[in-house]
This record gives structure tokens, sequence and C-alpha cells, in this order.
């Protein structure tokens, strides 16, 4: 039972009788075979320079115990460096000499005791080669028996098998007891509408200004030049309490695009403002803020798995992941010129969830 | 051009010329070219000093005009409208051409996915002689002041705009990246604060325009405030590998990170000798 406790040199001796053994003792794993490979043995002992040189032993136990020394060293430098090096000025060029020297010293107390010792056990520790045969998988017949036995009888004792009603409602308290950890999480999502609804509705309205991220200031239909790319917030986000919630589902990128080059569908007409034109900025594929637009190929980029969207062609996937255009957020001119939104997204942005159609 | 509205005037003069002297044509028609002329010059000049900061003397825009027919006529047209290898310039003004010719972009070696920065081919004067007949065609972008550009402004603030406005395509620390089709945004550490200033004002290439509505003057010179920072004051946390953050620094680990456990885990099983 207990070959994994033998010292390699008690084995070494055994040889391949102790591999034999163990096998004979676990039918039905080990596949035997007529022609099996034999035991080639160990090949014949070499002994290393330290064994035979005593100058080179020497020198491997100078190596060692300088390793360690140096080790001290790093660790105290680390602690001096942690004063020599303040960061109290608030200068970068501080704060990086800071990192830099206690994170030298640590690593080198941390890397010299390791390299000291294993180069302790490779060149001065006893070195003769030995076997630990592998622990059988199943135990003996007797360990076997007695475990069912001691199985049966703990069933007998606390009538676990016979006590139903108990057993039972054992179950049922066990299923029971996780169901206030998912109650409490399901807190922590929207309360009073199904998360879909959440998902597919953003805080722009009919009506709401388009507004510069991050100062929040509207924009002109004027202020729009030709080949200009605003990023775009609605009016009110900055006061939200949760703005970045809002944030993430209303940002907008604004264009402007010669009106001959926008292809526009029968049904958004009146979607776009003189060749103004806003779309979501969150990618359908995994939600990443796609803002890399290209003012001549009026290609739009997403940094994160390099899906393009074409402008001109309302925001149509050409290449990349992303399986759906982007939103287009409808938008129009108030009475004083800033730009509105005409009502909210139409479809929900970002990626696709379940309720999605 | 200029003398072509003269002539009708100077044919009704001739029929009255009995009494005078046969000289006093060849004299009108010399006033009148000079004192038109020179109110078409005086003209010419006076619109595009409203818009640059710089006056043009009518010497440079000429010396420009002849830079232009030289070197950027081929694909922009005789006078600057554009063919079907170049764009129009006219209103581009006089900040598109400081950067695409300071910058060594125009003109171009060939045509490609974008034009490259290489060394400018024209000394600053020159330079500055296009850019005076580029702003005389049409009123458009002037050159920015150095008030504008010195990096004396909120680099907090800066730092802000760039993350939302230029951060995507350039890099949260300028180096650049990657965009479609072999274009790529260039890395801003080497551009300076003038150049960076035109370039959003211009929008060059396929740069969207970041116009004074969009980014006021002040934010611009926040942005270029923020960039200056980053450039003169080292990484915090070390070797920053080119800024270029998930690739650089991934590659890296790879090769030098798993490298080093690789060489560690042969030595440590490796026999001594």
């Amino acid at each position: 039972m207990a070959q994994d406790d033998n010292s390699g040199t008690e084995l070494a001796a055994a040889e391949s009788s102790a591999v034999e053994h163990a096998r004979a003792g676990d039918p039905g794993t080990a596949v035997l075979v007529e022609d099996a490979v034999q035991n080639p043995g160990f090949p014949p002992h070499r002994q290393r320079v330290t064994d035979k040189d005593p100058k080179k032993e020497k020198r491997a136990e100078r190596t060692v115990y300088t390793l360690f020394y140096l080790s001290i060293v790093g660790s105290i430098w680390a602690v001096a460096a942690y004063m020599l090096f303040p960061i109290e000025s608030g200068k970068i060029s501080d704060v990086r000499l800071n990192t830099l020297f206690i994170g030298l010293g640590i690593a080198l107390a941390l890397l010299a005791i390791g390299f000291g010792a294993i180069h302790w056990g490779k060149s001065l520790m006893a070195a003769h080669e030995g076997i630990d045969v592998r622990h059988p998988v199943r135990g003996s017949e007797d360990t076997v028996n007695r475990a069912v036995e001691i199985f049966r009888e703990a069933n007998e004792e606390s009538g676990f098998g016979r006590r139903t009603l108990i057993r039972n409602s054992l179950i049922g308290a066990l299923v029971a007891f996780p169901l206030p950890a998912i109650v409490l999480f399901r807190g922590l999502g929207p309360q009073d509408e199904t998360p879909a609804k959440v998902l597919s509705h953003t805080m722009w309205a009919k009506g709401t200004r388009l507004t510069r991220d991050p100062s929040g200031t509207p924009i002109k239909a004027s202020d729009v030049t030709l080949g200009s790319v605003f990023h775009v917030i609605p009016e009110g986000l900055n006061e939200k309490p949760n703005m970045l919630e809002e944030k993430a589902k209303a940002a907008v990128l604004l264009m402007r695009l010669e009106e001959s080059d926008l292809h526009v569908s029968p049904d958004r007409k009146t979607w776009n403002y003189h060749g103004i034109v806003a779309y979501s900025k969150i990618c359908t594929h995994v939600g990443c803020p796609v803002a890399l637009y290209e003012q001549q190929t009026h290609h739009l980029l997403c940094p994160c798995h390099q899906s393009q969207f074409d402008i001109t062609h309302e925001a149509k996937v050409i290449f990349g992941p992303a399986k759906r255009p982007l939103p287009q957020l409808p938008i129009t001119v108030d009475a004083d010129g800033y730009l509105v939104a005409r009502s909210d997204f139409t479809e929900p942005v970002g990626p696709s969830f379940w309720e999605r159609h | 051009m200029r003398a072509n509205p003269h002539t009708p005037t100077s044919s009704r003069r001739r029929k009255k010329t009995g009494r005078r002297h046969p000289l006093a044509t060849v004299a009108l028609i010399a006033i009148g070219l000079v004192v038109t002329g020179g109110g078409y010059a005086a003209f010419n000049s006076s619109t595009a000093s409203a818009d640059t900061s710089n006056t043009a003397s009518q010497s440079s825009i000429d010396q420009g005009k002849k830079l232009f027919l030289a070197n950027c006529a081929t694909c922009h047209g005789l006078d600057a409208v554009g063919t079907d290898n170049g764009p129009s310039l006219v209103g581009v003004g006089s900040a598109a051409v400081d950067f695409q010719v300071g910058t060594g972009r125009m003109p171009m070696a060939m045509q490609g996915p974008q034009a490259e920065e290489k060394p400018p081919q024209f000394t600053d004067k020159q330079i500055g002689q296009l850019a005076d007949y580029i702003a005389s065609l049409a009123p458009g972008p002037s050159i920015p002041d150095s008030s504008l550009t010195d990096p004396d402004g909120n680099a907090a603030n800066g730092a802000q705009l760039f993350r939302i406005n230029c951060a995507m395509c350039h890099n949260v620390a300028g180096a650049g990246g990657a965009l479609t089709e072999g274009k790529f945004a260039p890395n801003l550490r080497t551009v300076s604060p003038t150049h960076i200033y035109e370039a959003m004002l211009t929008g060059p290439q396929n740069m969207p325009v970041f116009n004074d509505r969009n980014i006021s003057p002040q934010g611009k010179k926040d942005i270029i405030t923020y960039l200056m920072f980053v450039r003169n004051n080292p990484s915090p946390g070390g070797l920053e590998l080119g800024s270029l953050g998930p690739v650089s620094e991934g590659l890296f680990a790879w090769i030098f990170g798993l490298g080093a456990i690789v060489a560690l885990t042969v030595w440590i099983t490796a026999k001594s000798n």
C-alpha cells in the first residue's frame, strides 16, 4: 500500500519487481502485452564535477551562500529604496524610480533564494538515481470491503435510508438554502421592468438636444461642418445619478457627409439633417465604442474586433464579426437651430441579448 | 486675364486720337494696366489678409503660385480646383498647406492608402509662399498663432478631450494606431504643436475635422498641453514598449516572460554536470 512512502534507494534496489508487483495488484486498468518493452533500467551513474573535484564543490558552496546573501541584500535594498526614493513630490519621474528600485530589490531577494536553492539541490545534495513507484489507483480488497461496510453501518445507525421524511426534509432545506442569494443578486438588476425593456430604451426622446461630450453644451447644425465628427451625449446626462449606465447606452457619434454620398432608405428620409447623421457608438458585436471614423472613405471601425460600418449605407456592416448595422438616431433641428432627436433609437443599441429580435 | 477688360476701352479711345501724341495710346494702356492690376492685387491681398494672420504680400503669392504650378498642379490642377488624382485646394486655407507640405506628406511620393510623413521637400519660406498662394484663392483656416499652440493650457482638460475625441485612433498616449486597409493614425510623439493644431483644424486625409465650434481653440491648446506633458514626462510604469498597450506588452510577455520560464524549467530539470 505504502510504496510512495519508500525512499528512492530502497526501491532502486528492488528494481523492476516493484513495478510488476504494483501492476499485479491493479487488474483491469493495465493492458499486459506479451512483447512488452523491457525496463532498460538506469543509465550508468555519472559523477558530477562537484563529486569529483573538491575545488568545484567549494565553488558551488560559495555560489549558493553568495546567492542567499544577495537575497538578504535585495530585501534590505528594497526597504532602503522605499525611503531613498520617496514619491511625496508627486512627480511621475519619482514614482517611476520608486517603483523601479523597490521592484528590483524584491525581485533580487526572491530570485536569489530560488536560484540558490536549486543550485544547492543540483550540485551539492546527494546524487543517486531512484524510482518512486506510482500508487495503485484501486485500494486492496480489504479496504474496499471495509469502506462499503462503513457506509452500510452509517446508513443503519443514522436511519438515513429508513427515515425518509427526515431525509427528504433535509434535501428540501438544502435546496431552499441558496434561494436568498438568488433573490439578493436579482435585486441588483432593474426592478420595475424586465431587463430586456431597459436594454431596449435609452435616454434619447423626442426633442432631446444633442450635446458635446463631455461639456454637455448643445450643438447647432451649423457647427457641424463637412467632415466633422462630434462625440455626443444626450442633454442632461451629466446631471443623472446613474450617468455612466445611461452613457453606456446613449453615446452617439455625429458626422456630416455630403448629402449626395448618403444612400437613405425610404423610411429614413427624415432621419438625417442636410447630411448630418447620428449613429449609436455602441458596437452591435460586443459593445465596444465604435469611433474610428475615416472622413474620406466614410468607414467606421471598431477597435476591438475590427468590425467596419459604412456610414454612406446606413452603417451597414462591411467587415468583421458584427452582425447588425449600428442603430441610427433620427435627428432634426429645433426652432433655435440646435440639433435634437426625433425619437429614441427605434431598435435596441449594442450587442444581442435573448429577447432581441 | 488682367488685360482683357481694357482692350475695348483702349480701342474706344483710339478713335478720338486726332490731336494726341502717337505714344498717348501706349501710355494710357500702360497706366490702365498698372492701376487695375495694382488694384486687383491690392484687393486680392486684402481678402487674403482678412483671413490669415500673416499678411501675404503679392510677391509671396506669386512665388507660391510658381511653386504650385511646378510641384502640385499635376494632381491638384492648374488653378488648384482638383483633378481625378487630387482634391480641390480652394478654401482649404494656409493651415492645411502648412500641415501637408510642412510634414512632408505633400508632394506625395506616390498614390497609396495614405500620404505618409517624410522630410519636407521645401524650405519654411517656400512653404509659407505656397500657403499664401492657396490662402489667396479663397478664405480658409489659417496657420495658428503661437499663442494658440504654446503648451501652457490645462493638461487635465486636454487629456479628457483627447480621450474622448482622439484616443480611439491615436492611442491614449498618442502612439498612433491602425485603421482600415493600410491606413493608420500616425504617432503624435514627434509632431510639432503647430502641426497638431492644424491637423485638428483641417482634418487631413481621413482624419475628421475638429472645427473651433467642436473643440474650442482653448480646448485644442489643452490637448496640445496634454500631448506635450506625455512627451516630456517619463512613463510611471517604466519601460513603455512603444505605449501600444496590450499588443506590445502581450508580445513582450509571451516572448520574454514565457521564454524565461522555459529556460528556467530546462535549467531546473537538467542534470548538473
